[in-house]
């Protein structure tokens, strides 16, 4: 089966990656359910998968039993303990809301998803004793969830895909908004690289025959349904190291405060349990323990507004680490499609001549590299595109055979085509053939692609098409180049075509005439050598080099195998998103990092405020240390502990938003976050427990 | 405070910049095994010693071989030490007639030893003969302090090495580290002592006349020999009980100078080693850096505190001019004690020129501090280096994760398995630390034994433990131990050291077996002020600031009371 245009499903190269949604990071709407939310996953069972809020609500229990001792024997002033109390659960609360909000944005998706999968019916064909079917379509109508692995469906107009799988006839233009968001309908034919199909997306027009490729509960929408709920969700390798981190400086802490109690008899003091908590609470890193998982669901969240999809959480680490880029040059570098440069005539022949012939030529040619040609002639000669019916023209078109196209005009017969096949057409003995082929090669060695032109029988010229690099490309490999990744161009072109375009488009290196192997050997030898390897592909043959990288992002126009392949598909079949991912990745992995360093930093001024109250009943020459001049213990404590609670609050947006990412050096992005989150986690928090002491001291709360 | 002071700080860390190049390329030769002149020499000696023991050379360790080599080896010297000096009365050597060491002395004894700490609860003329001296306690002078340059060595291996799944020989680094290492410059420098008026021999003690007609006991001994081993391997256990304060440890302010020298010579030089085993000698510098900023500030504080008088005694009219000499000795002076102090805690050496518990809060304060960071700060030999590697991991996490990538330090990627072996030794510091101290300040066997009460008293207990797991061996003064106190104290050096060698050791072992990436702009440089400064930051944050509640309640309230005119 041919299809007239073989491009229409190209990649959008150039356009801007598209957002699902663009509205605020925090949905109104989404508030709710993650409040009621937060109080169901207090439950410990929830609770202990993070170990430093799991210390937290332990101890906060403690303290509420001894609370409720405390009411139930009468004692005297409550009123500070319940404080106490209070902030310590609004502490867990916090923790819980950022998560839940983390989590909401996807659940509300993947509802919608799950509506789209409703009851769908299969036309399951009946396959006779031959174990052929007839295509006349007899079939039983059997619900999706029955169809197994090797079934075979009739997918008509209006039908919707019952499950995923690979288009074995037919050809078909498909609407796959249900999982790109993308409203314009795609085509999926047999054979080729645009075989697989999605269950959930809907036949619009034709028809296509389908075998059945995913078994029910692993299908992509199945898989995309546990990503953006989370049920899935599994620590990432970074995310586990960083747990351990702060699994160890809570119990670093344990140690500090339990022997504090010791320390005070000793010192002829006495310290209530209550105090030893809050210090406790305020010292352990609570910030990022609570943060963790939001930040994490977060980053996936983001690819997923991306419209691509990780399989896992640590491929979305892995991008961040990315050294080497593998970038195809189509689609990514060059924009698809080629572009008239220069008609070249051979001797004897004018250029306008030539660029006539060519411009008739391509009057039916509807492909991109056939208007440019008719665009040049018209700017280059102001030759006017003519009405192909007033020339009584009839339209010869291009097959894979003759490799050529053209327009007969009586018997005129023009045509434009491979310099190969319109020499072999004519016969080597052509007067007029060595000069084409040495104006080719001139060609050729530009970077350009050759097209001869030639008019019944007599050698015209080559028409120069040459790709054409894309805007603000080499901007972007500048930038890349300083986050310290290497471009590396894949290209089928002949090696002086491909060094051509990669010094046009300052890509630091380049992979000609690239077969599959040649791909796959490149990836290997990167890896040998300590580096991390992203690349995108689509075709089946691309499946090894994808299944090799540390990122393969899969293209959702792809194949089957390419899909199973890469560890990301991108729904947009957007080969310049790759590098986008790469700065989704780093985002992720700083976030962390940030405001594991703010949290650790905290700690300075919570000790200058909880330190001096603790003991200056017994030693008031500690007083000294009350640098913030808080009023009393009371409110220096409390207002430590309330800090504490609310700075997670504040920084729910940052966690979820992540911190900013700009292209620069390692050392540079270092010393800034070093300065914001570092020297500003030591900062702030002396102002704001200050300003908290004045608010309660000034309402008398302490 | 005067010029000559800061000058003689400035003197001293101009030296040990000095020495840290050369020392660093001759270890490095000794320990990768490469040829140099004194291995021409006693490299017969040294196969013999392989042949001897069935030590196959050339067979390397993978790091649970290397660390199970370690303990075979320790345990063995518990045996030897314990035995010698539970049995020194029976055997030769002895003239000054010393009978058995008690049980629980001889335990803590061969402990403090053996896991190079040194921490002494006797005094040693009146304890040891000659032959545990020489056989028991000079001996481990040099194989502890050979084995932690040995371990060093195994980690720095780990980390230069890419894809291997072996760190070195334990046997083999413990018999080249010390033949060619620790004994040649322990002969240098014990010819220098003696040369001082150290004295070097095995008669028994000398009974004098004095002036006044009475009878003085005059204690002698092979003293240069352990003098040396005590400074060079970071070992500090004295001859005397006073240690480097004795006359005949340290007779003068040159030897005190040299003293200093020798006890940051190797742990200096073991910096410079690693930058260039990982081939790079800045990244060696960086740390050597980081290193010098904390040993300046430390000795900073320190004599600035020491060389102000005590307040309240200068406001009873005592001239301040000289400073705090209480438990100082006028040949060193203030700076003279200030500097042994810091440079003494900081390399978990341990030896003593001054009575720390006689300084004042502050100056009390500093030594403590330098123990608690986990001895750091150039650190015992070997002990230093690779501590400090756990701060530098710490440090790598976390600015690797704020530049987005998996964190690389050396090109090596640092996960779960690293993490997780590096917070196991950092916290088995702040437990034995603070766990111990809360023991002791509550139980009556415990608060015996302190001399003083209040903040005071508070601040023996701390530093006691704190030396002890910190493997320094320093005494604050003042603490009479008893067997409560020997046995939690041992208990102590022993998690000190094993529970920091075997997770060290572990990383190591999971470091040679990575990759090493290739640095690109998108990694950070480990090797520039900033990461220097990031490191000081986490040693300062997740080393110390744990210990500010303990700080509070000794030497802080110590000094701010007396600022209000209340002593302790």
């Amino acid at each position: 089966m041919t299809l007239h245009s073989h491009r229409s499903a190209a990649p959008q190269g150039g356009q801007a990656p598209r957002q699902r949604e663009n509205a605020g990071m925090i949905r109104g709407d989404l508030l709710l359910p993650a409040v009621v939310e937060s109080f169901r996953k207090l439950d410990p069972r929830i609770m202990w998968r993070n170990p430093v809020m799991f210390v937290v609500e332990v101890v906060t229990v403690l303290t509420t039993v001894l609370l409720v001792r405390d009411l139930v024997a009468g004692g005297t002033h409550p009123g500070f303990a319940i404080q106490i109390n209070l902030w310590l659960w609004f502490t867990l609360l916090f923790a819980n809301f950022a998560e839940a909000v983390a989590e909401g944005r996807g659940k509300a998706q993947a509802d919608s998803l799950r509506r789209t999968r409703t009851e769908t019916r299969g036309k399951r064909l009946v396959i006779d004793a031959d174990g052929r079917f007839t295509p006349e379509g007899l079939y039983d109508e059997v619900p999706a969830p029955e169809l197994v692995v090797g079934d075979v469906v009739l997918v008509q107009a209006g039908d919707f895909i019952p499950s995923d799988g690979e288009v074995i006839e037919g050809i078909a233009s498909v609407d796959e908004s249900a999982i790109t968001g993308e409203s314009a309908p795609v085509i999926r034919e047999s054979g080729g690289d645009r075989s697989a199909v999605t269950g959930g997306t809907r036949v619009l027009s034709d028809w296509v025959i389908v075998r059945i490729t995913a078994a029910q509960g692993s299908t992509f929408l199945d898989r995309m349904i546990s990503l953006v709920e989370g049920a899935q969700r599994q620590k990432t390798p970074n995310e586990i190291a960083l747990t351990i981190l702060l699994a160890g400086m809570t119990l670093i802490f344990i140690f500090a405060v339990a022997t504090i109690p010791s320390f005070v008899h000793y010192a002829g003091g006495h310290i209530s349990v209550l105090i030893l908590v809050a210090l406790f609470v305020t010292l352990i890193p609570t910030t990022i323990g609570a943060l963790l998982s939001a930040i994490g669901i977060a980053g996936m969240d983001r690819l997923i507004r991306f419209n691509v999809l990780a399989m896992s959480g640590r491929a979305v680490e892995a991008a961040g680490d990315v050294d080497t880029l593998l970038l195809d040059k189509t689609g990514t570098i060059t924009i698809g499609d080629r572009q008239a440069a220069a008609f070249v005539p051979v001797m004897g022949v004018t250029e306008q001549e030539l660029a006539d012939a060519a411009q008739l030529a391509s009057l039916a040619d509807e492909t991109p590299e056939g208007r440019s040609i008719v665009v040049l002639a018209k700017e280059k000669f102001g030759i006017r595109g003519r009405e192909m019916n007033a020339l009584d023209a009839h339209f010869v078109p291009f097959t894979a055979q003759t490799r050529m196209s053209g327009v007969d005009i009586g018997d005129r017969q023009i045509r434009k085509g491979a310099v190969d096949s319109v020499i072999a057409s004519l016969g080597e003995r052509n007067a007029a053939a060595g000069q084409v082929r040495e104006i080719a090669a001139g060609i050729g060695r530009q970077g350009g692609t050759p097209l001869a032109v030639v008019d019944s029988g007599r050698l015209l010229g080559v028409v120069h098409l040459k790709d054409v690099v894309k805007g603000g490309i080499r901007e972007r490999f500048a930038e890349l180049r300083r986050m310290g990744i290497r471009t590396v161009m894949i290209t089928g072109d002949n090696p002086l075509t491909a060094a051509a375009i990669a010094a046009e488009s300052g890509v630091d290196d380049f992979l000609a005439q690239a077969t599959p192997e040649a791909k796959l050997a490149l990836i290997r030898k990167e890896q040998a050598s300590g580096k991390l390897v992203a690349m995108c592909g689509d075709g089946t043959n691309d499946a090894p080099a994808l299944a090799q990288a540390d990122v393969g992002v899969a293209m959702n126009t792809g194949t089957v195998a390419a899909r199973e392949a890469g560890n990301m598909v991108d729904l947009d079949s957007d080969p310049t998103k790759l590098i986008e991912i790469v700065g989704i990745g780093k985002q992720l992995l700083m976030t962390r990092g940030a405001l594991t360093t703010f949290s650790i930093a905290n700690d300075v001024a919570k000790y200058f405020a909880i330190i001096p109250a603790m003991f200056v009943g017994f030693y008031p020459a500690l007083s000294t240390l009350n640098i913030m001049h808080l009023a009393t213990p009371e409110s220096a404590v409390l207002s430590a502990i309330i800090f504490n609670a609310l700075i997670i609050i504040a920084l729910i947006p940052l966690a979820l938003k992540g911190v900013s990412y700009r292209p620069v050096g390692a050392a540079a992005l270092l010393r800034r976050n070093l300065l914001i989150y570092g020297v500003g986690g030591l900062i702030v928090p002396f102002i704001g427990i200050k300003l908290i002491d004045m608010l309660v001291t000034g309402i008398g709360l302490a | 405070m005067s010029i000559s002071g800061w000058v003689t700080i400035a003197a001293f860390l101009i030296c040990v910049i000095a020495m840290t190049r050369p020392l660093g390329g001759f270890l490095k030769r000794v320990l990768e095994g490469e040829r140099h002149l004194l291995g021409q020499i006693f490299g017969p000696f040294e196969r013999a010693i392989y042949r001897i023991a069935g030590v196959r050379a050339d067979e390397e360790q993978s790091w649970s071989h290397y660390a199970f080599a370690i303990i075979v080896f320790k345990i063995a010297c518990f045996v030897v030490v314990y035995g010698l000096l539970r049995l020194q009365a029976s055997l030769p050597f002895n003239p000054n007639g010393m009978g058995a060491v008690a049980p629980d002395l001889a335990y803590n004894t061969a402990i403090s030893f053996l896991t190079n700490t040194n921490w002494q609860s006797y005094g040693g003329e009146t304890t040891m003969s000659y032959l545990s001296q020489m056989l028991a306690l000079t001996v481990q002078n040099f194989v502890a302090a050979a084995a932690g340059i040995a371990i060093a060595a195994a980690v720095i291996r780990g980390f230069a090495r890419r894809s291997a799944a072996t760190i070195g020989n334990f046997w083999v680094d413990l018999v080249r580290v010390t033949l060619y290492v620790l004994l040649p410059l322990c002969v240098v420098l014990a010819g220098f002592f003696v040369f001082e008026g150290v004295p070097q021999t095995l008669l028994g003690s000398v009974t004098v006349s004095t002036l006044e007609g009475a009878h003085q006991t005059i204690a002698l001994g092979p003293v240069a020999s352990q003098e040396a081993a005590k400074l060079l391997g970071t070992n500090g256990g004295g001859f005397f009980n006073t240690n480097s304060a004795h006359p005949f440890e340290n007779p003068n302010a040159l030897t005190n100078f040299v003293q200093m020298l020798a006890i940051f010579a190797l742990g200096a030089g073991l910096t410079n080693m690693f930058g260039r085993m990982v081939g790079k000698e800045r990244q060696g510098w960086a740390i050597f850096s980081a290193m010098s900023v904390l040993f300046l500030v430390g000795a900073s504080v320190l004599y600035w505190s020491e060389a102000h008088g005590n307040p309240l005694l200068t406001s009873l009219g005592i001239d301040p001019s000289l400073g705090n000499m209480e438990g100082k000795e006028t040949r060193f002076g203030a700076i003279g004690s200030a500097l042994f102090a810091a440079v003494t805690t900081d390399a978990s050496c341990g030896a003593v020129n001054a009575m720390h518990e006689s300084f004042l809060p502050l100056g009390g304060m500093i030594p403590l501090i330098n123990m608690m960071l986990g001895e750091v700060i150039i650190g015992g030999v070997g002990a230093g280096l690779y501590g400090f590697l756990l701060f530098a991991i710490i440090s790598v996490f976390m600015a690797g994760l704020m530049v987005g990538r998996t964190p690389e330090y050396l090109g090596k990627k640092i996960e779960a398995r690293e993490i997780k072996m590096t917070m196991l030794a950092v916290l088995c510091l702040p437990l034995v630390m603070l766990g111990f101290t809360a023991l002791a300040v509550v139980l009556p066997a415990g608060l015996s034994a302190l001399s003083a009460s209040g903040p005071h008293g508070f601040t023996e207990a701390l530093y006691a433990y704190t030396s002890a797991a910190a493997n320094n061996g320093s005494a604050f003064g003042g603490l009479t131990a008893n067997p409560f106190w020997n046995i939690t104290l041992g208990l102590g050096m022993m998690i000190g050291r094993f529970f920091v060698i075997i997770p060290v050791l572990a990383i190591a072992g999971s470091m040679a077996a990575k990759k090493i990436g290739v640095p690109t702009p998108g990694t950070f440089p480990t090797d520039t002020g900033l990461f220097i400064g990031l490191v000081i930051g986490v040693i300062l944050i997740v080393g110390g600031l744990t210990f500010l509640p303990a700080l509070a309640l000794g030497p802080i309230v110590e000094h701010l009371a007396m600022l209000r005119g209340t002593l302790f």
